[in-house]
């Protein structure tokens, strides 16, 4: 199995970063708490962002059945929030979808066991 | 404060490239993944920065700094960034001094045409903002293309 090491020089330019400080510095503010961010914090923090965005695509993609692939696919998404404990976090936000007539058939089952 | 829910995202142009950087040549990506991957994303910095704070405060201090990133990352359980992202900051430290530098150089240059005395510290602070509002403007610059796109 090949390594999942992620390096700094793989985004674009290992001096700056790709996502946009101003951005990144937008959505920390919104955290509650937080009153000032220095530059090297606000640095660092898009960086890591930017190597969790190429691991959690790594992972996921990985994930896949040893079939060909060539597509990743939200669940594959949703399947490594599930199964890697480091993207718990994420749970929430990237659920597994199931067919409408699977949820609809356990709510009758839930709706049946309340009658009796 | 962010006024619409998208100020919170971050662009998609820059995040699908990241994305197909880091996987083999070839492979696609659903439009619906690269969306929960950006979302993903935006919850990463507001998990990061609120462990971050914890460590800030504990130190009592009202300033996230580096260090509150780095041990926000190891509690995170993302031991695999910390190397990484310290040969970052190290280049990000020294792109920083040579550009403060050849702003001082700058200022030298211009002190020995014109009358010295005046504008010394003051100076310094300007150049300081100057730089980081170059910096924010170059980020924003780019935020602004990618919204374009959506």
């Amino acid at each position: 199995m090949s390594s999942e090491k992620v390096d700094a020089s793989s985004t674009m330019n290992s001096k700056n970063v790709s996502l946009p400080m101003s951005r990144v510095k937008l959505i920390m503010k919104s955290s509650p708490d937080v009153s000032s961010i220095n530059q090297e914090a606000l640095f660092l923090t898009t960086k890591a962002t930017e190597l969790f965005v190429q691991y959690l695509a790594q992972c996921s993609f990985k994930r896949g059945s040893g079939r060909e692939k060539k597509t990743l696919a939200y669940c594959d998404l949703a399947n490594a929030a599930e199964e890697t404990d480091t993207f718990q976090f994420l749970i929430d936000i990237l659920p597994k979808k199931i067919l409408a007539r699977d949820y609809l058939r356990s709510l009758e089952e839930m709706g049946e066991v309340e009658d009796d | 404060m962010a006024e619409r829910p998208e100020d919170l995202n971050l662009p998609n142009a820059v995040i699908t490239r990241i994305i197909k950087e880091a996987l083999p040549d070839g492979v696609n990506v659903s439009k619906e993944a690269r969306k929960a991957i950006s979302q993903a994303a935006s919850v990463f910095v507001l998990y990061a920065t609120s462990c971050a704070n914890n460590f800030a405060m504990k130190a009592k201090r009202k300033t996230l700094n580096a260090g509150d990133v780095m041990a926000a990352m190891e509690e995170m359980e993302f031991e695999r960034f910390l190397q990484p992202l310290r040969e970052a900051l190290e280049a990000y430290k020294k792109s920083q001094k040579g550009k403060k530098e050849a702003t001082e150089q700058r200022r030298k240059d211009k002190e020995k045409k014109t009358d010295p005395e005046e504008n010394d510290k003051s100076r310094e602070e300007d150049d300081e903002e100057e730089e980081r509002m170059e910096d924010e403007q170059e980020g924003e610059n780019e935020g602004e293309e990618e919204e374009v796109e959506n």
